[in-house]
């Protein structure tokens, strides 16, 4: 059930992000949604399911991105491998651990993209590529960070509920 | 005894006469003022207290009536308001295809396929469009994508029913485009910052601020002639091989709703023509 619903929840989040926050940007850096859920699902404290919704998310964005297949799946993949970590070092703390690994989860996955579109040849220079998307990027995906853990927080809670004996 | 009754009623009769010729002349004014004045007072004093009491009563029931009303006028405002919304939607929608169908007729060559932008690529680092036409309505890898201002970009990769745009402002984009009236060759890239720059531009080349950008067709890409811009500043200087020169696109591309592509252009691949690299 977990790993289903993940299907519906990354293909909204998607158009979502496609239709609606790419076309919002701070300077040219935008929201990443569906990174921001895979973090925060992979931090939930019962969840088990962390890796099948890294990988969901990640073929879900190769379809509407014209990024080299399987960038965006490696770089969710050592984001959820770097929150699950901190899942088990740091979990008294969850929201702090849910800052750090979006500050790192956002160099990992846009250092990767930059990386693989300057090997097929796309001339982006990497400073000004860091000042102007990828810094503004990290500082939104920090103020999205909140809401989406606690929207996602709440969506573990439902599905993972506590059995209470009577 | 009947004498002294009809004499009682003659002096009533005289009386009552006689007060009412007294009232007639105006002689009992100050009479009628004094015993009026404390009447009048009493029944304005009641009167209020009666209107008080009577709005004290109904007052809740015309609230309540009033706050119904006021829903009522304030949800149909609301309708109102996203019907106006609506309707300046179907206006814009219609000014930009009315502006497509113009473009269209002035240029009679080309075939078209009107679509909708869907959907901006995911990643802040490209610089691509999702439009609602696909494969099924004859889109085609390589086809030119235009508006009614100018070069949009092309077509990259397709599906049944949707397909996506590389523009021209995208890092890896490269169109060869010719300026007028210098008539000089050269190279438009996109940049990560969204705008575009001309690049390899001749030094012999006498290229002004103002000189319009059209694509040159060379390389197949593109077909020729297509408007991309303005040149807006010129970068010379004696030690480097090339000028390169800044430009204004005539497509705002933070704007773009609806696209037309070019469904009888073709693109040449020259790779093969192409020198192969020597491997060491």
């Amino acid at each position: 059930m977990a790993t289903i619903i993940a299907i519906p929840i990354f293909v909204a989040l998607a158009i979502l992000q496609s239709s609606v926050v790419s076309r919002l940007p701070l300077l040219q850096g935008t929201t990443d949604l569906i990174l921001l859920t895979i973090i925060a699902w992979a931090l939930q404290k019962k969840v088990e399911t962390a890796w099948q919704w890294c990988i969901i998310g990640g073929l879900v964005t190769n379809i509407v991105s014209a990024v080299p297949f399987g960038v965006p799946l490696l770089g969710y993949a050592l984001t959820t491998s770097i929150a699950l970590a901190l899942r088990r070092r740091v979990w008294q703390v969850p929201i702090l651990a849910m800052f750090l690994v979006t500050f790192l989860g956002t160099i990992i996955t846009q250092g990767l993209a930059l990386a693989s579109l300057r090997l097929n040849g796309s001339p982006i220079p990497v400073i000004v590529a860091f000042n102007l998307v990828t810094l503004p990027s990290i500082l939104l995906n920090l103020l999205f960070a909140v809401l989406v853990y606690v929207l996602v927080g709440e969506l573990a809670g439902w599905l993972y509920r506590e059995e209470i004996e009577v | 005894m009947t004498f002294s009754r009809s004499l009682q009623t003659i002096v009533f009769i005289f009386v009552a006469l006689g007060i009412v010729g007294l009232a007639l002349g105006g002689y009992l004014t100050p009479f009628s003022r004094i015993l009026l004045s404390p009447a009048v007072s009493a029944q304005t004093w009641i009167s209020t207290r009666y209107q008080a009491v009577q709005d004290f009563i109904q007052a809740p029931q015309d609230t309540a009536r009033l706050r119904q009303r006021n829903t009522e006028l304030e949800a149909e405002v609301s309708r109102l308001q996203a019907q106006v919304i609506e309707l300046q939607q179907q206006l814009s929608e219609t000014n930009i295809l009315s502006a497509l169908v113009d473009f269209a007729r002035a240029n009679p060559e080309n075939d078209y396929q009107a679509a909708a932008v869907i959907g901006f690529d995911t990643n802040p680092f490209l610089r691509y469009v999702l439009i609602n036409r696909g494969s099924d309505q004859g889109i085609r890898r390589g086809m030119p994508v235009v508006t009614q201002q100018g070069l949009v970009g092309r077509i990259t990769a397709v599906t049944a029913s949707a397909a996506r745009v590389q523009l021209i402002t995208d890092p890896s984009s490269t169109v060869n485009v010719h300026l007028q009236p210098s008539g000089a060759q050269a190279v438009l890239n996109g940049q990560i910052t969204g705008d575009v720059i001309l690049d390899m531009i001749p030094q012999d080349a006498k290229v002004q601020v103002g000189d319009l950008v059209l694509t040159s067709g060379l390389g197949g890409g593109y077909p020729p002639n297509l408007l991309v811009g303005q040149a807006t500043g010129i970068r010379s200087r004696d030690q480097d091989l090339f000028q390169r020169a800044t430009v204004q696109t005539v497509t705002d591309f933070s704007k773009l709703e609806i696209v037309l592509v070019i469904t009888n252009f073709k693109p040449v691949d020259i790779a093969p023509l192409l020198p192969e690299q020597e491997t060491p």
